[in-house]
Order: C-alpha cells, then structure tokens, then sequence
C-alpha cells in the first residue's frame, strides 16, 4: 500500500481548445478528492430576457448569436418550437434540406472538434498547429473536412457562421440544380476522407473507462435522430419534447454560478456517443458497418470513444447528404407559411454537442412573452464532474500535476464543452410565467 | 511550403471577451490558411486553438466580444498595456453586440430574473465595445466579419499600413451584383440603405432584407428609411427593432431608435 498524504491542488485558471472560457479547480487531499469544480466564467449575457418583445420571425437570426459554433441548431430548435405551435408541417422539401443544413454544421464542428481541439492531447501537442507540423496530412484532412461541412451550410445559408437563408417555415432560396451538383461530387469526393478518419480516431489509444452512464437524445422515428422525435433514454424511457420540464430538474451548486441539469436526479450525458449509442442500427449500412468495424464495442460507456462517435457522424452525415443530392429538385416555394397562435412552443434538435431544448410564449401578435433555452452544455456539467472523479481515480490521484492536469482537459474535452452557450443559460428558477 | 519572413516572427494574440465566438472562429475556419498564418506570425494567446499567454507582451492582439463585468474592464487596460496594434472585431467589440440590447433595459431587473442567486454574478449594467474604454488602432464590424477582412488586416498590418475599408452601403454592393432590390422591388423592410457593406449583400441576394450585421454605413440618412419602412406599412415599435438588433447600440442606430420612441411618445399626446 502506498501512503499518500500530499496535499495537490490543481487549478487550471483557462482551459484551452474548448469553446468559451472556464477553468478548473481540484482538491486532493491524502489521496481522496476534496473538491473538484468545473466553473464557467463566461459573462451572463441574459439572451432570453431581451428575446422578450421580439417578434417570433425574427428567432432565426437573434438565436443565432449564442454561439457561433453552431448556430444551425439554434435556428433549427426556434423553428421547431414556433411550428410545432403553429402546426405547421413544412412539407419534405424543407425537411430535406435542414437536414442537409444541419449535416454541414455537424460535419464543421466535428472536424474542428477533433482536430484543432481533441486530437492534439493524444500526441503530445498543446495545439493543431503546432501538430500539423509534423502531421501535416491528419490535420490537412481534418481542415478539409471543416472546409465541406462549412461549404454545406452556405450552401443554404450564404454564409457558416450566423447563415442568414433559414426562416420559419423553411428558406429564403432554393439552392440552383448546378450548385446542388457541385457540392454533391465534392461530397463524395469526401467520403474517402472521412471513412480514414473513422478508422485513424478508433486506432488512437485510449484509456479504458467504462462507465454505466444514462444517456438521452431524440428518438426520431427511423432515423438518426436530428430534427424530430420524442427523447428518449437507454434506460427505456420516452417523453415528448413538451414535457422536457418535468423530467428535468437544474439545480445551483452553493457558491458557483454552474448550473446542473439531472434527469431523474441523476447526471446523464447528451451528444454524439449518446446518440450513436442509442441509434446504431438507425445509420445507413455502409456506415453501420464501419462502426463496427472499428472494433469498439457498441453502445460504449467510454467517453474517450467520443472522438471516433465525431468520426462516424462526419461519415454519417456525408453519406446522407449524398443520397438527399441525389434526387435534388428545386421547388416551387422554398417556405411555406407559419402563423403562431398565442401559446407556448418547444422544440429540441440535436445539435453537434447534444440536445437543445427551446420553449417559448408567444402572445396573440406573435411576440415573445417568454423563452427558454437549455443547451447542450448545460445537460452534460454534472456528467462531466463525475466523469472527472471517476477518470482521476482511475487515473491515479498520486500522479504528478502536470499529468493529473492534462489528464483532467482531456476528459473534458471529450464533451466538447461549448461553455460560450451554456453559460448564457444559467438560470435557478425555471418558474417565470 | 514555409511561408515564414525572415527574422523574429510577429506575436498576435486572439482576446475573448462576452460573445459567441464566432469571430474567432473566423480564423479557426481558415483551413489551411490558418497554418500559413502561424507561418508568418507567433500565436502567442488564442486559447481556443491551444496557446493560453493572455499577460504576454504581443505585437498586434485581435479582441473578440464586448466588455459586460468589472473584471473585463480591467482586462482590457491591462491587455491594451502590454499589445501594441489592437483589433477590434466583430459587432460586439465595436459597437456593443446583441447584449447591448440590455443598455435600454432594467439590466439589474433583467440578471435577477434569470439568476435565482444575482448575487454570484459580476455584470455589469451596459454591454459596451472596446473603443468605450481602450484606445483601438482598428475597427473591423460584421457579425461576424469574413475572412477576408481579418486577413487583410494581418496582412497589412505585416506591411506597416492600415487595411483599405469601404464603408459604402449596402445598396451599392446590390448594384454592382445587379441584385433585384428587396426594399423597392419585393417591399421588404431592409437595411441595406443605412448599412456599411463588407458581407457582400448575402442577404438581398437571398431574397430578403438586410438586418445590418455590419453596422451603421457612413453618410447615412436613417430617417429617410423610416420614411419607407412607414410606407411599407410597419408600426413604430416594428421600426425600433429593425434598429435594434446585432448592431443595437452603434450611436447612429441607437440614436435612430430613441428619435422613433420619442416620436411614437409624441404622437400619443
């Protein structure tokens, strides 16, 4: 028995290549952990209280601004919650094409996320840059696959970052045959890439950290879930996107400004190892079988398999964009139209990162009375800090600090924390009629 | 290919204050760009893509987002003591961002309605750009701004000279694509009329009216727009948000919203 009786305290004070700004606080004393605080600093910047008297058409480009990372979602989750209100049904042209929207935004932020975030902690480098010189052609695929899912998004947003086609109801322009045609072949030209990418992210080493962790994302009917469906559990749970807050409790840790979102009181994970998890068999076979060609044993209770979930989404997504291109026809009208009654409205979509729920209340002219917002992020923190106790123990407490800090950024970069989103969320009481 | 000039490589510094991180992500969109950068100039701070030095002494710092708590205030002073070209870019650092929204608001009433302990929270009543508090040595507006401008500006920079800005108006970008206007044409309520261009008129070329990502053009008559926004049938308070929105608080937009409140208020009488 080795007795431990050092007192190591680790602080971290801003955690690198993760999205937003946070920093990390751990307490070890003779080998047990006294504290461990994940703490977002990220200032408030109170988006669902001036959302208050805005016009629900203008949801698409004020949602937009919480995060640059992924603004497809938040545009897609407004949407869905003023026309699941209106009972609007967008027809499947629409459908379609926020698929294709949403796939470039996957595709954007998974490569950036594995590349430029991840992938430099498994081969000792502090950034992309410094590993594209010797690496240069990983981390030149990485940026090309970026580049696709980026040109993805233009393609029916003009622009990636804050798109400006999406509208209620649909979109503003049709993209023209010939560009249609264009970004298929340079789809496919694509694939290859991104099928080497799934079998490089499952060959990187990674340590064993199984855990029976509870995960929840939508449940759409005989699909991989992104834009539609109930939420369902791996725990055999389902319920409507409307009841998400009887199901979800956020609570305040004393002293922090954190929020925990538990579900059944109960931390759980959201985002691409949940999904995939739970909807293996929903992916197109040539997918499927890379999947499990990987030699990864789905569903994996390993956070560290993250990275390779990234990896076949990117897969995913490039191989369904292909076959939603394949037929492509330019419609009559690229939107139909949605007139809210007065009430309340959610909706949720899967974004990079995991489920984003939106509510609003509108009032008889269409303004908002009330809005709602709870990120991904936001689900995952108390997911995180019981990943992080459970992987510092495995870990070894006594390990020197330098190893116990990159140890620590690593497991949490497998959440790809997008603390620029969570933060703007943080809120105590959900009772704000 | 190294790309590398000779001699001791530039520092640059990217700075995140409250923001999106969009703009930032201007560069981590760069793709292979971005490697030719870190050819030409030392990455010093850029937490996001891995270096974390926010005290280090840099040549030229790129600043993200606005200033929203005591503590961002100190930041900047000490972040503009030890830069010496500071950027500022994006629609927060020049003119406030979508948080500004909270300058014509309780912002108070506003933090203790979201948070049920405020007490925690270090926000500061206004949400204010960089040139509030610091001297800027450039502005480059958008939200967010492209790529094009953020490496022009490098680029530049490396020269000893200021980047070439337009600040023409949307409209004339319509014109040189020979876009169908939305306003006159289709009568939509668009901006193009007040805004400075530099997107490349997306959204007119979409089909739709601009909402100023890019902020307030120069030389630009905003009561005459309200004029068309009025005969396109739209109320005051619909006139007010089409002002208020990415670009809420730039002097002229603010100024121009307050005029239409105040208006509206007179009529009332």
């Amino acid at each position: 028995m080795v007795t431990n009786t050092r007192t190591v305290a680790v602080h971290v004070p801003v955690l690198a290549r993760v999205e937003g700004e946070g920093a990390l606080h751990l307490r070890i004393r003779d080998s047990q952990i006294e504290e461990l605080r994940l703490e977002i600093y990220e200032p408030p910047r109170l988006f669902e209280k001036f959302l208050e008297g805005r016009s629900y058409e203008e949801l698409p480009e004020l949602v937009a601004r919480i995060c640059g990372i992924c603004p497809v979602a938040y545009q897609m989750s407004a949407i869905n919650a003023v026309e699941s209100l209106a009972e609007t049904d967008p027809g499947p042209w629409v459908k379609a094409m926020r698929r294709l929207m949403y796939y470039g935004e996957w595709i954007q932020s998974h490569a950036l996320h594995i590349h430029l975030l991840a992938a430099p902690d498994f081969f000792g480098y502090d950034s992309a840059i410094a590993m594209a010189k010797d690496h240069p052609r990983l981390v030149r695929r990485g940026m090309r696959l970026q580049d696709l899912g980026n040109a993805l998004i233009r393609l029916l947003g003009a622009r990636s970052i804050h798109p400006v086609g999406v509208k209620m109801g649909g979109f503003h322009r049709a993209p023209a045959l010939k560009e249609a045609t264009a970004l298929k072949v340079q789809l496919e030209d694509a694939l290859q890439d991104a099928e080497d990418l799934v079998a490089w992210a499952a060959g990187v080493g990674v340590p064993a950290r199984d855990q029976d962790v509870t995960l929840l994302a939508l449940d759409e009917p005989g699909n991989y879930p992104i834009l539609d469906g109930n939420i369902a559990s791996n725990r055999g749970q389902s319920f409507a996107v409307s009841e998400f807050e009887e199901h979800i409790f956020e609570h305040q840790v004393a002293g922090s400004t954190a929020l925990f979102s538990l579900f059944d009181h109960q931390p759980y994970l959201v985002g691409p190892l949940a999904r995939l998890n739970l909807n293996l068999d929903f992916l197109p076979e040539s997918v499927r079988k890379l999947a499990v060609k990987t030699g990864i044993h789905w569903p994996s209770g390993n956070m560290f398999h993250s990275m390779t979930a990234r990896a076949i989404e990117i897969c995913y997504g490039i191989t369904d964009a292909i076959r939603i291109l394949e037929d492509y026809g330019e419609p009559g009208h690229a939107s139909v139209p949605v007139r809210p009654p007065e009430g309340v409205g959610y909706g949720a979509t899967e974004a990079p990162r995991g489920l984003l729920w939106h509510k609003y209340e509108l009032d008889g002219k269409g303004l908002i009375r009330s809005a709602r917002i709870v990120p991904p992020t936001s689900q995952n923190q108390a997911r995180i800090e019981q990943d992080l106790q459970h992987s510092l123990t495995a870990f070894g407490l006594d390990r020197p600090d330098k190893e116990l800090q990159l140890h620590c950024e690593q497991v949490i970069r497998n959440f790809d924390p997008c603390i620029s989103c969570a933060t703007h969320f943080l809120r105590l009481s959900t009772e704000r009629l | 290919m190294d790309t590398s000039p000779p001699g001791i490589k530039p520092r640059l510094a990217v700075h995140k204050f409250a923001s999106c991180d969009g703009c930032q992500l201007t560069f981590l969109n760069m793709g292979e760009t971005l490697l030719q950068l870190a050819d030409m100039v030392e990455l010093v701070h850029f937490a996001e893509a891995g270096p974390v030095a926010p005290d280090a002494d840099v040549d030229i710092a790129f600043i993200e987002g606005s200033v929203t708590t005591e503590h961002d205030l100190e930041r900047i002073r000490q972040i503009r003591s030890h830069s010496g070209f500071i950027v500022a870019f994006g629609a927060c650092a020049t003119a406030g961002g979508i948080q500004a929204l909270r300058n014509f608001a309780d912002a108070a009433e506003w933090v203790s309605a979201v948070y049920a302990s405020p007490e925690y929270i270090d926000s500061l009543a206004t949400s204010t750009p960089m040139s509030d508090h610091i001297t800027v040595d450039l502005e480059i507006w958008g939200c967010p701004p492209n790529r094009d401008q953020v490496l022009g500006a490098i680029r530049a920079w490396l020269y000893g000279t200021l980047p070439a800005q337009s600040q023409d108006k949307v409209c004339m970008e319509c014109k040189r694509q020979q876009a169908v206007c939305v306003l006159v044409a289709r009568g939509m309520p668009c901006m193009g009329p007040v805004t400075q261009t530099g997107c490349g008129a997306l959204c007119p070329s979409f089909g739709r009216g601009c909402y100023s990502c890019y902020g307030p053009a120069e030389a630009l008559n905003t009561d005459s727009l309200c004029g068309w926004f009025e005969g396109l049938g739209l109320l005051p308070a619909d006139i007010t948000r089409q002002f208020r929105h990415v670009s809420n608080s730039a002097p002229q937009f603010r100024d121009a919203a307050a005029n239409i409140i105040a208006t509206d208020a007179g009529h009332g009488h």
